[in-house]
């Protein structure tokens, strides 16, 4: 190492405070998802209030799940990562503030506008234009520090974590601007600048690329720099990185169409969004493929090792819904599950059993290890966790696909006469059952997040340097 | 020009690009390369521990 790098330290503060936002905002976000899982069982919850309405409390949880809890696990994981490979201080310690807090903002603004009824109406954007602007704000600095970070580097190589999360953050940039063009009526109020199918298009290739790019090439990002330390070994594939890397950035951006099945799309550009989906699938699984074979020859550390197995199930889910998905995008098979708890089912084996459980995953080994330990608090806890997060899961994903399917085929029975065989009213009294055991699946999963806050604050005000039960202090 | 010639224009260099990154990525060449890339990760890296210990926040 060179002089000027003699004294220099890593600003593990931010990284510190992202890590432990997410638990909260992972707290918060899934706490409404169970209410809104309630009021879908007990339509009364709503009450007479118009706050603690579903559909003004639905984009409630998906702001705070997506862009509260996840984006703060990116934030705190990406900082962290990116140091570590590129043996660099961030490139600003006042900008990197600037993110926290600015993002924080952005969240509670959130929180309070959309029960409020402040929305532009446009699914995982509706955050009205000023607080867009903000978002605009933090994310670019959010860049700067990254990508110069990136040129601080000591090392020729830019080591493939980064690239997935310099993938996610130019891209979400770009989706962010341009589908919140807008143009303003008062501060609370605005219209999209597309018209018609077009905005439809617009939406659509925001709202699959935000999947793409936020909820997918970030976390692989994640994957790639936490799943190879967290197992002690080096990706199984380098070259597979590069290569699925590149298939997997140019392909996402053409899959939208398939949100838009059988609408006023143009018929070629439906086609089009429904081949690319498929093609999609090949690189996905190279990501899937590449976590998974960096355990070979050391598969046996999944039986003592809760972290590595949070990661390596949230591999699989990943493998499941990148399988599912192309499948919805068949124009046939979407004819069914369009608009049905099918779609619900696939948004969450992603989003608990992919995003969450990785990023919980990423967590539980980067928490100590900011605060100078090798393992958390408590390894039985984690253990523990892990398998509420896995039933709370299967829970949420099997009785959404028994309902999707139930729904689908009820909708579309028809009688010899032509006439509708059951009313709606019929289907959803059918889908009482599966509602019952999703609220019960995510309130396991809530639990789960529970313990895991217990056991990161005893990690952080614990005086010694040893996990009560030291399972995987010796890994 | 015919928006099919387009179409094929597209398919050849997509097609063209993606086996030029196989090629490029899977060439003898760069392997001790890219096994360096990989154990980036494994670096023995005293910055981390010095930023451990100054942040006060070292329980060991
Ligand atoms: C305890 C855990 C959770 C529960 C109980 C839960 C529950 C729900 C419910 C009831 C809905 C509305 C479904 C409907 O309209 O029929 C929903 C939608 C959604 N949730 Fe969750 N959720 C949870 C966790 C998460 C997480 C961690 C994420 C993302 C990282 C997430 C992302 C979404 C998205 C994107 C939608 C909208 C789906 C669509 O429009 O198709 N959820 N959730
Ligand atoms: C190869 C990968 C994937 C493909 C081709 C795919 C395809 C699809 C399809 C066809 C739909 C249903 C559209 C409709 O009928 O309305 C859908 C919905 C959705 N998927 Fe995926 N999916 C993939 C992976 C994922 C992953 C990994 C996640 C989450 C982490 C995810 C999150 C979502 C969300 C949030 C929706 C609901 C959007 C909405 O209507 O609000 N997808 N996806």
């Amino acid at each position: 190492m060179n002089t000027a790098s003699a004294n220099e330290t890593y600003n593990y503060k931010v990284v510190r405070q992202f890590a432990i936002m997410t638990v909260v905002w992972g707290i918060v976000g899934m706490a409404v998802g169970v209410l809104i899982a309630a009021q879908l069982v007990w339509p009364d919850l709503n009450t007479q209030y118009p706050w603690f309405h579903f559909g003004r409390l639905r984009p409630l949880h998906t702001n705070a799940v997506i862009f509260a809890f996840g984006g703060s696990a990116l934030f705190a994981t990406s900082y962290y990562a990116v140091q570590r490979t590129t043996q660099a201080r961030l490139f600003s310690d006042g900008l990197a503030a600037f993110t926290f807090w600015g993002w924080q903002l952005v969240i509670l603004l959130a929180a309070i506008t959309l029960p409020l009824g402040i929305t532009s109406a446009k699914e995982y954007a509706e955050l009205e234009w000023p607080i867009d602007i903000l978002i605009a704000v933090v994310w670019v600095s959010y860049a700067i520090v990254f990508f110069g970070t990136i040129m601080k580097r000591k090392m020729k190589h830019i080591y493939v974590a980064n690239w997935f999360f310099g993938a996610f953050i130019i891209t979400v940039a770009v989706l962010h601007i341009g589908n919140s063009l807008a143009v303003p009526v008062h501060f609370a109020k605005s219209y999209s600048i597309y018209p018609g199918a077009i905005d439809a298009m617009i939406q659509w290739w925001y709202g699959h690329n935000a999947v793409g790019f936020f909820l997918t090439a970030g976390f692989l990002g994640i994957m790639y720099y936490f799943v190879p330390k967290q197992a002690e070994r080096p990706v199984y594939s380098y070259r597979l990185s590069i290569v699925h890397f590149w298939a997997l950035i140019s392909i996402y951006i053409w899959a939208g169409p398939h949100h838009l099945h059988y609408s006023a799309l143009p018929n070629w550009a439906q086609s089009a969004g429904m081949v690319m989906s498929l093609v999609l699938l090949a690189p996905s699984w190279g990501g899937m493929i590449n976590g998974m074979m960096t355990l070979s020859g050391a598969w046996h550390k999944l039986r003592t090792d809760p972290v590595l197995r949070f990661l390596v199930v949230s591999l699989s889910f990943y493998g499941m819904s990148t399988f599912e998905g192309p499948m919805m995008s068949i124009k046939t098979v979407n004819a069914l599950s369009h608009n049905t708890d099918w779609t619900i089912g696939h948004v969450h084996s992603g989003a608990l059993g992919w995003v969450a459980m990785v990023s919980i995953g990423a967590l539980y080994h980067l928490i100590p290890r900011l605060y100078g330990l090798t393992a958390m608090y408590s390894s039985n806890l984690v253990n523990i966790h892990f398998w509420l997060s896995t039933i709370g899961t299967v829970l949420y994903i099997a009785s959404m696909w028994v309902n999707g399917i139930m729904q689908g085929l009820m909708w579309r029975a028809v009688n010899a006469d032509g006439t509708l065989t059951y009313s709606f009213v019929e289907a959803l009294n059918a889908s009482y059952p599966g509602y019952m055991v999703r609220a019960l699946g995510g309130f396991i999963f809530l639990a789960g997040m529970f313990l895991m806050a217990y056991n990161v604050y005893k990690t952080i005000t614990q005086k010694e340097a040893v996990a009560i039960d030291g399972v995987a202090q010796t890994a | 020009m015919d928006i099919n010639t387009v179409r094929g224009i597209i398919t050849i260099v997509v097609t063209v690009a993606f086996i030029g990154i196989v090629l490029w990525a899977y060439s003898a060449k760069r392997k001790s390369n890219f096994d360096e890339a990989a154990n980036l990760p494994f670096q023995d890296d005293e910055t981390d521990a010095r930023s451990i210990q100054e942040s006060g926040t070292n329980k060991s």
